[in-house]
């Protein structure tokens, strides 16, 4: 499960761009994430700042 | 908002500015929808453009400009340094943007020429009809309304979604995909008039920092890496700050920016049944530099221009509308966006001992005298271990 760091975001929409499910969606300064999310990691690699985290299931 | 408008523009940064101006002055009815609450921030750019570039646009004003530049540095991963001056770097000299004001400044030609505009206002699906687009729904502050449209130009930057939402496969490959980070320094010491790169693998893997000068002693001071060599503790930000606290220990911070910048070749259709697509969401950023403004502002008005005339036609099929997609592909802007991805390739494969070998051999000619094909060659001559790449450069710059 992908996990949103809302305190580090920049909202810069890096992570959007890179997502081939489409599953992000930036709202102004609010990203969020639908159920197409694969947890494919894309998104937490490119991140400038490290903003997103796949998270363990079990953890959440 | 009215509920229906020759064309919808998704997206109010460059792109979107000049096709909306572009399709009022044709004298089309165009309405402009941004989802930020204000136009140009917050601000995802370093801000460079061409002189020759930005005139054919706008003429430039002290109100939105920070610093001309009169030339470019490049320092190879072993500090070594290299001028180009005005003379030899032609039209890559040019200004350093503010570009809260200058994004604003183009929107609002925009509406003085007869536009739409509205704010906080976010395309969230497309109407489609017959595989057709035919306008979009918007979000207004919660209210969803549908505005119908001869034809929607999508101009939504970086992240893309109009055109995938409408069948357009827009996804960046990840390794093309520049991940970039930047600090507005103030009290630092630099040449207010000289871009400054700096490049290396360990520095900036597969990009390279950057420095300019937003007044005497300002300046945007940036990274941009692969998203490939991006990972936990060695993201941008970590390699960024590594930088500043080496050469800027004291430089005071005034503005944080992140982005993503595409370097990979442009979208392989940039038409569809209604739909024409621009700037950074067409893919069509520099991949040597990043640089993507001018490009948008070039796309956006082609778009327009091509609209008025399907519009007046009665015809916005993807065939009507080919002749943007043909347009933009075959002039300078195509040809120099596809040579340039391939110098990219060659370039990214360059360890820090054949980058400093490079950039010593180029920093002992006398460029003045040269081309730069005759540079190649004379690298050529002067670098017989890296024949391979620098033979593969010399045959695409050929
Ligand atoms: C760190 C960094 C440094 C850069 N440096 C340079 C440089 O020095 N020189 C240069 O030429 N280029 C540079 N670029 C690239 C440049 O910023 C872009 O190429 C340029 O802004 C592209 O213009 P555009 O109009 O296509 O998109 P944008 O300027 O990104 O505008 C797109 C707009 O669409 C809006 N939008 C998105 N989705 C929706 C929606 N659903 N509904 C409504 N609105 C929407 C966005 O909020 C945004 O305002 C840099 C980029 C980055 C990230």
């Amino acid at each position: 499960m992908l996990v949103i760091h809302r305190d580090i975001c920049g909202y810069c929409g890096a992570c959007v761009s890179v997502c081939p499910e489409g599953a992000l969606e930036l709202i102004d300064a609010y990203l969020t994430v639908d159920d197409h999310c694969t947890a494919c990691r894309i998104c937490t690699r490119i991140c400038p700042l490290g903003a997103l985290e796949v998270a363990d299931e079990a953890k959440v | 908002m009215k509920r229906r408008y020759d064309v919808l523009v998704v997206g109010g940064g460059p792109g979107g500015a000049l096709a909306a101006r572009t399709a009022a002055e044709k004298g089309l009815s165009a309405c402009l929808i941004e989802k930020r609450p204000a136009i140009g921030v917050p601000v995802r750019c370093a801000e460079g453009i061409g002189k020759e570039a930005l005139k054919e646009f706008i003429e430039p004003d002290d109100r939105w400009i920070s610093a001309e530049v009169h030339g470019a540095q490049i320092v190879a991963p072993d500090g070594t340094s290299m001028t180009v001056e005005q003379k030899m770097a032609g039209s890559k000299v040019g200004y350093i943007l503010d570009r809260k004001i200058f994004d604003r400044e183009l929107v609002w030609q925009a509406a003085a020429a007869g536009a739409d505009v509205f704010v906080k206002t976010r395309a969230v699906a497309p109407i489609m009809e017959d595989g057709r687009v035919r306008g979009a729904t918007v979000a207004f502050c919660g209210e969803d309304r549908k505005v119908a449209a001869d034809l929607v130009i999508a101009a939504d930057g970086i992240e893309s979604k109009f055109a995938r939402w409408c069948g357009l496969d827009t996804t960046v490959p990840m390794r093309e995909l520049m991940s970039c980070a930047q600090y507005v320094l103030t009290d630092i010491d630099i040449d207010p008039h000289l871009t400054v790169f700096y490049f290396g693998n360990r520095i900036a893997p597969e990009g390279y920092i950057w420095v300019f000068p937003k007044g005497e002693r300002t300046a945007n001071v940036g990274i941009g890496i692969s998203g490939r060599k991006s990972k936990d503790g060695h993201r941008a930000r970590h390699l960024l700050d590594r930088f500043i606290a080496d050469r800027f220990p004291r430089g005071k911070m005034v503005e944080c920016i992140v982005g993503g910048v595409s370097v990979c070749r442009p979208l392989p259709c940039t038409v569809a049944d209604g739909l024409i697509v621009v700037g950074d969401a067409a893919r069509l950023a520099d991949p040597m530099t990043g640089g993507g403004i001018a490009n948008a502002m070039i796309t956006g008005r082609l778009a327009a221009e091509v609209a008025a005339g399907c519009i007046s036609k009665g015809d916005v099929s993807r065939d009507a509308l080919m002749p943007y997609d043909d347009g933009w592909r075959l002039s300078r802007m195509g040809k120099s966006l596809e040579k340039n991805y391939r110098i990219k390739e060659i370039f990214i494969t360059l360890d820090d001992a054949k980058l400093n070998a490079l950039i010593q051999s180029a920093s002992r000619l006398d460029l003045k005298d040269f081309s730069v094909l005759t540079l190649v060659r004379e690298l050529i001559q002067r670098n017989p271990k890296m024949l391979l790449e620098l033979k593969s450069l010399y045959s695409v710059l050929k």
